[in-house]
């Protein structure tokens, strides 16, 4: 609330703009409230400071008073999307080095490093996402030089000074393949260096006893420095989620059991192919899972069980399951595959989640698993003013928002490629080159 | 090429001649002959198709909304195949015979055989480890004399789900784009097979891989050779053609594998497939290619071919690209979702291709994002032209459109039937032909084809 008016406020001494969150009223809405319920015709928004404070079907002669009303004439609207993981904010183009902060291979930094540093929010990758209704968004380095990716954080897509929501919201680690690889070629060593890094942890807390060491190394590489330590007290004293990206069944089963070792962990497994074949164990243990949509392919040896049906199948194993958008070829692409999550339960044999449901796995279920729960992802009472209005059913992929409000503040959905769409609209340079068209 | 064939009919008349006299000049003739070492001469068939139709029983769809593939869409229709072939198309009155196997197509729809003109299944197979990377052969900035059918592993678990979820019945498998030219593509039914030759699609030209921009002078600038520019990438280009050119005019010119593709492609035998991303070098390509003699099929990815559609279709050049990818590399910055319907307008050839094990399973996806962006300015697409985007358009630039592509009498009998509209999300394939043969039913799990690596693994015939 208190960074919403800061920047409202910020936006007007800017630009002297009108653009800061006021009452609005969307009516004849078919709504998606978010919550894996069924859409909603006849439905009414109301957005008040930035915040939701009514979503339904309004009760026979109920009036408030607006500012603006927006008559949605039997268009979907939803709340806005909200996509984890993400890269968004820390790449311009991931092959141009120069603008790629995902990665940070020469570091001698791991777990310290803070995404919430290098996020640029007038990046084109947030502003085209934010045009496909991507409000709000998980954003995290990938492992490079460590099985630690560092801190995620938690961001919104609208452009404005402050896109962080909440820095340091999650660390992140690989525990399959790819952590093998970097703690030194085996999944051995990457357990064995998580470990002697939560140890690390815990020495700094003080309370386990051991003594702190300073750092570890090898030769003149440093897996983990006194900084990096410091900066997994909160993993290990459960006030920071850890997220675990592992995707065959036996190294699931291992993530789980870390709880026994550090009870205070609070876990989220990303990626998790081959779930659906310990669906149980990890909806017995309460671990959610942002899990790879659509993979079907042995891609690698930790995916030999791969089916499109894992989502469906987990989820209907009592899993919290949400849609890890850095499994896509774009983060936008989330509603394609809720869309296919859908599709599936119509091929005989196969697991899928009924509409409401594919779309909370992109929408509050994400949310929820981000900290966000009741504050995005969801057209609820006190929750965050980000509602999207569709040029059709949110989940077909032809349709794309036609109105996005973050907050209650509605946005501009041009970008770059918007402009090569205006400009390129004919190919005609009877008069000037197309460099004078804009 | 044209001087090997003179050698080999030169070897054969002498042959003739001595065969001709006495007993023992025949005995030291056939001593001579066995100790002649000989190659099949260039241009016979090696590493021939040994595809053959699996079997098929007549079989109609009636009730269905057709989409043909060249554009045509027929509602309540019927779809009548019987030897492999596409017997009849037409509307709800056509006959079919009262013996054969007929099913209910109300609701649902029907395609021709979904075709990617831009696979690298079986050369870049699941699983994807080191030992399985055969897609590129990246020691040489142009490698002609490189066949892609020479690394397609069979038993790549992604054509079963090219086929199973993107009712793929023909894809062609394209080199790598490390290179200036990265060899010959092969051109596959997508059908099981021990061999790769079991699955070659019988009578499909090659096609050689090309590739612009970023990838060859990156790969080769990095190790200080040539190319490490754009300029480079065409003067290496220029100077492998000409040397081509050379060797078609040399009759004394030893056999040279590149070379002969290289020939191939100025006869017009084999097809240009061209990986290039930016409009500016797409238009220095066409140049190239005029000065050469040669012409380019397909330029691939394209992200900006939708900047000079007017140079396309006077080209007759198709633009084969993706709905969505963009901004992952610098000359995919300019990437829209209006590319293919900003072709559309300017009446150039569109194929929607995938490049990905994972695409390939939803290239109607793909094609209905792009005919969505189109509508939303305008531009509005028939469904029966965005089906043709992945069928017809598809094998006419991989040159197999007399054979397959679009439902028409006497064609293949590779088709779809969908369980909604192909241009949804919410729809799969229900059943795919391939030659009339029954390939894959989603009502039947014994369908799903398994592959050996898959045997004895984690959802072993598992729906995927």
């Amino acid at each position: 609330m208190k960074r919403l008016l800061i920047t409202a406020a910020s936006v007007l001494a800017l630009t002297a703009s009108p653009a800061f969150a006021q009452d609005m009223v969307v009516t004849n809405a078919k709504l998606v409230i978010g919550d894996g319920g069924a859409p909603i015709e006849g439905g009414v928004v109301i957005v008040d400071d930035g915040k939701v404070v009514f979503a339904g079907v309004p009760t026979p002669g109920q009036t408030f008073s607006t500012d603006v009303l927006i008559d949605a004439g039997g268009a979907w609207v939803t709340p806005g999307l909200f996509a984890t993981v993400t890269t968004l904010g820390l790449a311009d183009v991931s092959a141009v080095d120069e603008s790629n902060d995902i990665t940070a291979r020469e570091t001698p930094f791991s777990a310290a490093l803070d995404a919430a540093t290098a996020i640029n929010p007038t990046s084109q990758h947030i502003l085209v996402h934010k045009a496909a209704g991507i409000t709000r968004a998980a954003t995290s380095m990938m492992p490079s030089g460590s099985i630690f990716a560092g801190q995620g954080a938690i961001i919104d897509l609208d452009g404005d000074a402050k896109p962080v929501m909440q820095a340091r919201a999650f660390q992140m680690i690989n525990l399959g393949e790819g952590g093998a690889d970097r703690a030194g070629g085996s999944r051995a060593a990457a357990h064995a260096l998580l470990r002697s890094a939560l140890r690390e942890a815990q020495a700094l807390v003080g309370k386990s006893g051991i003594p702190e060491t300073t750092e570890i190394g090898k030769d003149d590489e440093v897996f983990l420095s006194r900084f990096d330590a410091e900066a997994l007290v909160p993993v290990v004293t459960g006030k920071q989620k850890l997220y675990v990206a592992v995707e065959r069944m036996a190294d699931i089963r291992a993530v789980l059991a870390l709880k026994a070792e550090y009870p205070k962990l609070d876990l989220v497994l990303v990626g998790v192919t081959e779930g659906w074949l310990v669906a149980n164990e990890i909806a017995a243990a309460g671990v959610p899972v942002i899990a790879n949509g659509l993979n079907d392919l042995p891609e690698t040896f930790e995916q030999l069980g791969a089916t499109q049906s894992n989502a469906g199948r987990m989820a209907k194993a009592g899993v919290t399951v949400a849609i890890n958008a850095e499994s896509l070829q774009n983060p936008r692409r989330l509603q394609q595959v809720a869309g296919n999550l859908v599709a599936l339960t119509r091929i005989p044999g196969a697991s899928g989640m009924d509409w409401g449901k594919a779309f909370a796995a992109i929408s509050s279920v994400p949310a929820e698993i981000s900290g966000m729960g009741g504050k995005a992802g969801v057209l609820k009472p006190g929750a965050l003013g980000d509602v999207v209005m569709w040029s059709g059913d949110p989940l077909e992929v032809g349709s794309v928002p036609t109105k996005v409000f973050i907050a209650g503040v509605e946005q501009d959905l041009s970008n770059h490629q918007t402009r090569l769409r205006d400009r390129y609209i004919d190919l005609d340079e009877s008069d000037r080159p197309k460099a004078y068209d804009w | 090429m044209g001087a090997l064939a003179t050698l080999v009919s030169a070897l054969a008349l002498s042959a003739c001649a001595t065969t001709g006299g006495s007993g023992e000049a025949a005995s030291a003739s056939d001593k001579a002959k066995d100790d002649a070492f000989a190659a099949t001469p260039a241009g016979d068939p090696v590493f021939a198709s040994t595809y053959k139709p699996y079997p098929n029983i007549a079989t109609a769809i009636r009730g269905a909304t057709i989409y043909d593939g060249k554009g045509g869409k027929i509602e309540n229709g019927v779809v009548f195949m019987s030897g492999g072939k596409i017997t009849a198309v037409g509307g709800p009155a056509t006959p079919i015979p009262a013996d054969i196997a007929v099913f209910d197509g109300t609701g649902k729809f029907v395609t021709p055989g979904i075709i990617d003109i831009h696979s690298h299944l079986g050369d870049y197979p699941s699983p994807g480890v080191e030992a399985h990377s055969d897609g590129n052969e990246a020691t040489a900035p142009t490698t002609p004399e490189v066949w892609a059918e020479h690394s397609v592993w069979p038993q790549d678990p992604g054509f079963s789900r090219a086929l199973a979820n993107g009712g793929i019945t023909a894809l062609q498998i394209l080199p790598g784009s490390a290179n200036l030219m990265g060899g010959r593509s092969v051109t596959l039914k997508n059908v099981p097979a021990r061999t790769m030759q079991g699955m070659k699609f019988p009578g499909a030209p090659y096609s050689m891989k090309m590739a612009c921009g970023e990838n060859p002078k990156r790969v080769y600038g990095s190790r200080g050779r040539m190319p490490s520019t754009r300029m480079g990438n065409l003067a290496v280009n220029r100077e492998t053609w000409l040397g081509a050119i050379d060797y078609a005019n040399d009759p004394k010119a030893k056999r040279d594998l590149g070379k002969e593709t290289l020939v191939g492609v100025l006869k017009g035998e084999i097809l240009i497939q061209n990986h290039c991303y930016r409009a500016d070098e797409m238009a220095l390509v066409l140049d190239m290619a005029k000065e050469m003699g040669y012409k380019v099929a397909a330029f691939h990815h394209a992200v900006e071919a939708y900047k000079i559609g007017d140079l396309l279709r006077e080209n007759d050049v198709c633009s084969a690209i993706w709905a969505d990818w963009y901004g992952f590399k610098m000359e995919s910055y300019d990437g829209i979702l209006e590319n293919a319907a900003f072709l559309q307008r300017e009446g150039a050839c569109v194929v929607i291709h995938s490049d990905d094990q994972n695409d390939i399973q939803r290239l109607n996806q793909e094609a209905a994002k792009a005919q969505a962006a189109g509508a939303r300015v305008g531009i509005d697409i028939p469904d029966a032209t965005v089906i043709q985007w992945l069928t017809y358009n598809a094998a006419k630039a991989m040159g197999i459109a007399d054979m397959t592509g679009s439902l028409e009498t006497g064609k293949m009998a590779d088709v779809v039937l969908w369980n909604g509209d192909p241009l949804s999300v919410y729809s799969r394939p229900e059943k795919v032909w391939i030659d009339g043969a029954l390939m894959f039913d989603a009502m039947n799990p014994k369908t799903r084809p398994v592959s050996d690596f898959e045997l004895g693994q984690p959802g072993e015939g598992d729906v995927k």
